[in-house]
């Protein structure tokens, strides 16, 4: 059911045709199961699933979340059960819904990049998130999202493994210019960018002068991180060819249509989801009635369109 | 099945200083609601996420929750009125699970209380509670259990009401006493905890511990809410709150 509202709410991400343009967060969903129960997963254009890693991983200790203006900070460390089990135990129950599967993979090395694009590209899956705000440990612990010439470097070891599934690039907001970096990935190979990623951030307990989270800093997401999120979506859609997955404190239509105005193809929901289950379909009706407000027949229209000063 | 709804504050009333007990319409949630569950409240739209509450009491449609005053999420939802409205998430999370036979032991200590109350109401074969707080003027629902015909051993720190000293004492005597007992469920900080369930390991009686930790979703899709259970990180919204205290890490 793409038509909402008489407006086509189909759009297609780098080759993967969604029914319509919201995708849920990587981190933010799990792998479904949990919101599965709210709702049919088959009304989402696509999920994001849970960051993967080659083996398993217990993530960070607790606590992980502290409640920031408008906002979370997140410490969680990249907690999942692996690819393997992920193919094994989660894909199959995902399969049972009609929407896209992306999947979001890290790595500590360019090789573990290239091992989980093959497994999982061989699984099925419809596209392949790459997170690149891991520690390159060949590097010092450098993240290979903040320096061009590695992220480019995971890109082609990643697009090269992947076969004919697409792959996109999550790129950090931790950085100078982020532009630099899509372009870098642009020039790799990449079949599309996603951004952003969340902003590195800090809370401090007045009383006991402890940080909140066990790790001291985590990652803001949340609707204090949208204006940045569009500002980037922006930049980069004027630098890049590739299309542009949106996200960054994405909450309700009108969010969802400033991300697409910037520039973006798609739209991720993340962290609203928390306060309200049901966010990610709102956010996609909203979208459709402002629209069909607007006079619009596809929602694609909306891509690009914003007139700057 | 966990499911959403705008649900009508009924009564509000403060217990003790700072600690509220409100009751709402909650329909099928409250009728699905199991001994050790929980609701996630929204507090408001100036707060991006819900606060966890535990269930303390269920009658019919209605759902009980006791609650203490910490921060601006409870600040909020003391200052609600009856009439209006809260979004509710609800019920969530893993509960207790009742032995085969014979009484139970409910074991809480200040804010960790008030779910002890349904769980005691619930029990087949019988049940006894011992309560710890840090001060009488914070004693709270004990007239609540022996309405319910659950006999009530009372613990303060300070020694101004019942025992003086903590409630892992109690739980040591009411179990050396009373050989009928063959669970203790608990639930209050983890030092707490942990004591009661060296109490309960050292006569032999398989002890439940209720957890707590921040927490995000609250349905088991963020991850945030970790505790170490078995070696593994698991998660005390979903796996939780409620686990075997022998298995919990306690550090």
């Amino acid at each position: 059911m793409s038509v909402i509202n008489g407006v086509d709410m189909s759009v297609t991400l780098a080759g993967m045709t969604m029914k319509n343009p919201i995708v849920v967060a990587s981190g933010t969903f799990g792998f479904g199961r949990e919101y599965g129960q709210f709702y049919d997963l088959s009304e989402l254009g696509g999920i994001c699933c849970k960051g993967l890693t080659l083996h398993p991983r217990e993530g960070n200790p607790p606590p992980r979340i502290a409640e920031t203006p408008m906002g979370i900070l997140n410490s969680v460390g990249l907690q999942n059960p692996g690819a393997d089990r992920f193919i094994a135990e989660e894909l199959p129950e995902l399969r049972n819904h009609d929407v896209k599967i992306i999947c979001n993979i890290s790595g500590n090395t360019p090789e573990e990049y290239g091992e989980m694009c093959e497994k999982l590209a061989d699984a099925g899956v419809d596209m392949i998130e790459v997170n690149v705000s891991c520690p390159n440990v060949k590097c010092g612990g450098l993240q290979y999202g903040t320096v061009p010439e590695m992220t480019a470097e995971v890109t082609e070891c990643a697009k090269r493994h992947a076969g004919q599934v697409p792959v996109i690039i999550k790129l950090s907001p931790n950085v100078t210019d982020i532009t630099l970096i899509a372009k870098a990935v642009e020039d790799a190979g990449a079949d599309g960018v996603s951004l952003i990623n969340t902003l590195r951030g800090m809370r401090i307990d007045v009383n006991t002068r402890r940080p909140i989270l066990k790790m001291n800093t985590g990652g803001l997401s949340g609707p204090a991180v949208l204006p940045v999120a569009v500002r980037m979506v922006w930049e980069v859609a004027q630098t890049v060819k590739i299309p542009i997955l949106g996200m960054g404190g994405v909450a309700k239509g009108e969010d969802a249509a400033q991300m697409l105005l910037a520039g973006a193809t798609a739209v991720a929901v993340g962290t609203a989801c928390f306060a309200d289950p049901y966010a990610p379909i709102r956010t996609r009706d909203e979208l459709a009635a402002l629209c069909a407000a607007q006079g619009l027949t596809s929602v694609t229209q909306l891509t690009g369109a914003v007139q700057p000063w | 099945m966990p499911m959403q709804k705008i649900c009508k504050l009924l009564t509000t009333r403060e217990l003790a200083p700072g600690i509220f007990s409100q009751v709402l319409e909650a329909g099928e949630m409250a009728r699905q609601a199991r001994p050790g569950q929980f609701v996630n409240l929204s507090c408001g739209a100036g707060l991006l996420l819900r606060r966890p509450i535990s269930i303390c009491d269920v009658e019919g449609d209605t759902l009980r929750i006791v609650f203490q005053v910490k921060g601006e999420g409870t600040r909020y939802l003391a200052a609600l009125r009856p009439g209006d409205e809260v979004d509710v998430l609800g019920p969530l999370g893993h509960g207790w699970e009742y032995p085969e036979a014979g009484k139970i032991l409910v074991v809480g200590g200040g804010i960790g209380v008030p779910p002890m109350l349904y769980t005691a109401k619930q029990a087949r074969h019988g049940a006894v509670a011992a309560v710890g707080f840090r001060t009488a003027a914070l004693e709270i629902l004990t007239e609540d259990f022996e309405a319910a015909g659950c006999p009530v051993r009372i613990a303060s720190d300070d020694g101004t009401v019942g025992y003086h000293g903590f409630v892992n004492v109690l739980v040591s005597r009411e179990l050396a006493a009373d050989k009928a007992i063959s669970c203790v469920m608990a639930c209050g900080p983890k030092p707490m905890l942990k004591s009661v369930y060296l109490a309960a390991r050292e006569q032999g009686v398989p002890c439940q511990v209720s957890m707590e930790e921040r927490m995000g979703c609250g349905i088991g899709a963020c991850l945030v809410c970790a505790c170490s259970v078995g070696g593994h990180n698991r998660h005390v919204c979903k796996d939780g709150p409620v686990f075997r205290a022998e298995e919990v890490d306690w550090a």
